[in-house]
């Protein structure tokens, strides 16, 4: 087959995205006098169905064997413009984009420069297009499998869809029981649904659901291999508890010498536990687990004559000679919903966070007025003869929120919604409470939320607007020192309570899945979706999805929303049991390899191993690439001395042309 | 210096990070100088120290290398083996006499849209002290 390049420049005016900084005549004009350029067109919207027909046509009647579309992002429109030349029968690897609108035409203003950017972007990528070689890309089996990590609403969610799928699901969950931040919350907005009521049904379908298997207490230590085949490794933690013995009974709990000192991370610190526990009643698994850090005989060695709860147990289920256990497994897709942690209130001192038992954050507060709280329910600052109930109640909301000063712009979305419902939960506790929010604005964007934020105001809560400046004490009272920003005046206001609107900020450990999944954070420092509008739950690593607040903050609805969608974008990959892997990967020529193994030591991957071949009689050594392994980095080529690995479509001899067609010395 | 000087930078970008973050200052509408042309590349670690020789050879006057933060590699650790041979291939270009100035490596994420307008105006105007680059151009070898 005569293979001499018959190159189609198609350039696009994106409406006028493109066309009104850049003259798209003159680039195809341009564009026609290139080497090798046998047609040159220009249209208004390539990614089209009669743009792509376009170029369709021009394959067939001229005979075009590579083709270069000037428009959007290759990040945008690669994929869309390959499968138009695949439909034609032509190999899609003969494309190559020129980027004339993120970063041409959208970036300058000056017409005459931003035209001839254009031009030599254009020739830069007929330059490369003409060396370009067919790809053949491979399709590997995928494991039938999903791993979730973190046991939220969203990962519950996510779990219980691919699971009623009838997909294998792993889901790890770091703390002892799954449910998530929804599960600490008394009712939800704007329903005012039990938090509990509408979750636990779902908690224990994900633990008795015969395709789930559930790892609480444990974490993901490790994630190697590609999208359809991921090699996990999770660490179970040591729980010092025999899950199959343990009834749930928490006889150990009572009987333990700590019972009641340690504060308990699930009711934001304001309830006491041991150091045997159950973090709330309705856990799942409803199993003790002794914490490691404070438990006597794991820290001391010694606890009494006898650890109290080995007495205590009538099932023997403690068991101190436990230790960790890695389980590894296979799986297709991983679904990251690791949820949140809330602002540290400390960080905003003027609030007097630290230093005032009576100024509380909302996540507290949440715990007092929940009925299987601490306190019952029963809403009362302080403990002891100090104990009172407050009668005068003033929420601040974007404590943390749309704040330059503690570095997070973003608005948390929920905080309004929250601080109205909790409003509403403090009036109807306590009906002669007066209550007040201090606010900046109010955004009750969801369904509902508009008619919830009326029903509350006309049950008596004051809104003002204005961000209060300081909390200090004055007697007994707790003063708050703000200016009405409606009505321009300064104002003191004397209250009993004080309780912070806490937004959602990334974890601490938002790290770690960072490392282990090559994730990327956006400016929030929340984990970055591909696509903000089109690929809201993929990530940048094929096969690893997102949900729920991980990605950004939102309410319980918009997270079981992207839960689902994360759900089934896992699923999309798993029913189809193929996937495709990259084609650009790289390739050994033997003829010249001298088989030093430099790339051997540089791949990232272990993709490449050192073979022995015959040459000519005589055994020689070579570098030779594992296909499957292999993720196109490219990192082999730049180092090998000899250019005999390069990288397919980024090949020295592909790019050189381009640098030359920018230098301007074609 | 001509004021009139406009240098003619080549830049390469890793696919990931510093490809995706211009991208976002083109969505985002930032204006940057148009005196900056890209070649993608799948990671940093991709650049071969060639390019950047051969760049200046062919009529750059400056020449960028950009990729994701250290330690947010999407191969784990291309952008380390960049940040090892630049930093090499920097000390040996000032060693033939090219400026410092000519010469830049940065680290530009997928959301640091306003980041890549801050990065190419400082390389194009570190590129326009400098001046134009004939040094290593092939027709100023006389054979």
């Amino acid at each position: 087959m005569n293979n001499k390049p018959k190159i189609g420049v198609y350039v696009c005016h994106c409406g006028i995205n493109i066309a009104k900084t850049v003259d798209v005549d003159a680039v195809t004009e341009f564009a026609s006098h290139l080497p090798n350029v046998k047609v040159a067109r220009n249209y208004s919207y390539m990614c089209s169905d009669p743009g792509q027909l376009l170029i369709r046509e021009d394959i067939k009647k001229e005979g075009l064997n590579r083709v270069v579309v000037a428009s959007c992002s290759p990040r945008m429109h690669e994929l869309t413009f390959r499968k138009t030349l695949a439909e034609t029968g032509l190999n899609p690897y003969y494309l190559e984009m020129a980027n004339i609108r993120e970063q041409c035409s959208w970036v300058h203003e000056d017409r005459d420069r931003a035209t001839s950017k254009a031009k030599k972007l254009v020739a830069s990528a007929v330059s490369k297009v003409r060396l370009l070689e067919p790809l053949q890309e491979k399709e590997v089996d995928v494991e039938p499998a999903t791993l979730i990590i973190g046991g939220g609403i969203a990962g519950i969610q996510a779990a219980l869809d691919i699971a009623e799928a009838g997909f294998k699901v792993y889901l790890v969950e770091k703390t002892p029981s799954i449910g998530g931040r929804m599960s600490q919350l008394d009712k939800t907005f704007p329903t005012l649904d039990c938090s509990a009521c509408i979750l636990t049904p779902k908690m224990v379908d994900v633990a008795g659901h015969p395709n789930i298997e559930l790892f609480t207490y444990s974490q993901v230590e490790d994630v190697s291999g590609y999208v359809g085949n991921f090699d996990v490794k999770v660490r179970r933690k040591a729980r010092y508890v025999d899950m199959d013995k343990c009834t749930g009974c928490g006889a150990c709990a009572q009987e333990c010498r700590l019972a009641g000192r340690i504060p308990n991370d699930f009711d934001a610190g304001i309830g006491k536990r041991g150091a045997i526990y159950l973090p709330f009643p309705q856990a799942v698994p409803a199993k003790y687990t002794i914490d490691s850090t404070r438990c006597l005989f794991l820290t001391r060695g010694k606890c009494g004559k006898s650890p109290k709860c080995v007495d205590a147990c009538a099932a023997g289920a403690i068991n101190f000679e436990q230790k960790d256990e890695i389980v590894e497994f296979k799986v297709g897709a991983i679904i990251v919903a690791t949820g949140f942690d809330v602002f540290d209130a400390s960080r905003k001192p003027e609030y007097g966070y630290n230093d005032y038992e009576n100024v509380i954050t909302a996540l507290e507060l949440e715990r007092l007025v929940s009925a299987s709280g601490p306190t019952g329910g029963n809403i009362v600052i302080g403990t002891g003869d100090n104990a009172f109930v407050p009668k005068e109640v003033a929420f601040i909301s974007c404590v943390g929120s749309r704040d330059k000063s503690v570095g997070n712009e973003y608005c948390s979305r929920v905080c309004c919604m929250y601080t109205a419902k909790l409003a509403h939960l403090v009036k109807e506790k306590l009906p002669e409470a007066n209550v007040r929010v201090y606010y900046m604005d109010v955004r009750a964007f969801g369904k509902g939320f508009e008619e919830f934020y009326d029903r509350v105001r006309r049950e008596g809560v004051r809104y003002i607007r204005g961000n209060p400046s300081e909390v200090f004490k004055r007697g007994d009272k707790l003063v708050i020192k703000a200016e009405n920003t409606l009505t321009s005046t300064p104002l003191e206001d004397e209250v009993d309570l004080v309780v912070l609107a806490v937004g959602l900020e990334p974890r601490k450990d938002a790290r770690e899945i960072i490392d282990l999944l090559r994730l990327s954070q956006s400016a929030d420092r929340f984990y970055l979706e591909a696509h903000p509008k089109l690929a809201p739950v993929n990530t940048a690593t094929d096969g690893v999805f997102l949900a729920g607040v991980a990605q950004g903050p939102k309410d319980i609805p918009d997270t079981v929303a992207q839960a689902k969608g994360a759900a089934s974008s896992a699923l999309v990959l798993l029913s189809s049991g193929k996937v495709k892997i990259g084609a650009q990967i790289s390739s050994v020529n033997e003829a010249t390899c001298r088989g030093c193994g430099f790339c051997v030591e540089i791949c990232p991957y272990g993709a490449i191993e050192l073979v022995t071949v015959n040459r000519m009689g005589h055994p020689v050594s070579v570098a030779r690439v594992n296909e499957a392994l292999c993720k196109g980095c490219g990192a082999c080529a730049a180092g090998c001395l000899s250019g005999s690995i390069q990288q397919k479509s980024f090949m020295d001899r592909q790019i050189l042309p381009q640098i030359a067609a920018l230098g301007g010395m074609r | 210096m001509n004021e009139q000087f406009e240098p003619n930078v080549v830049a390469f970008l890793c696919n990931w990070c510093s490809y995706a973050g211009a991208d976002l200052a083109g969505t985002s509408r930032i204006q940057y100088p148009e005196n900056l042309n890209v070649i993608r590349v799948m990671c940093s670690g991709r650049v071969n120290p060639l390019f950047v020789m051969n760049a200046l050879q062919q009529g750059a006057d400056g020449v960028l290398i950009s990729g994701c933060h250290p330690g947010d590699c999407h191969y784990m650790e291309g952008n380390f083996y960049a940040r090892r041979r630049f930093t090499l291939m920097k000390e040996l270009l000032e060693y033939v006499g090219v400026e410092p100035g000519r010469f830049n490596m940065s680290w530009v994420s997928a959301s640091e849209g306003s980041k890549w307008k801050d990065v190419v105006q400082e390389v194009v105007e570190k590129a326009k002290e400098a001046g134009p680059f004939e040094q290593f151009r092939r027709n100023k070898i006389n054979w």
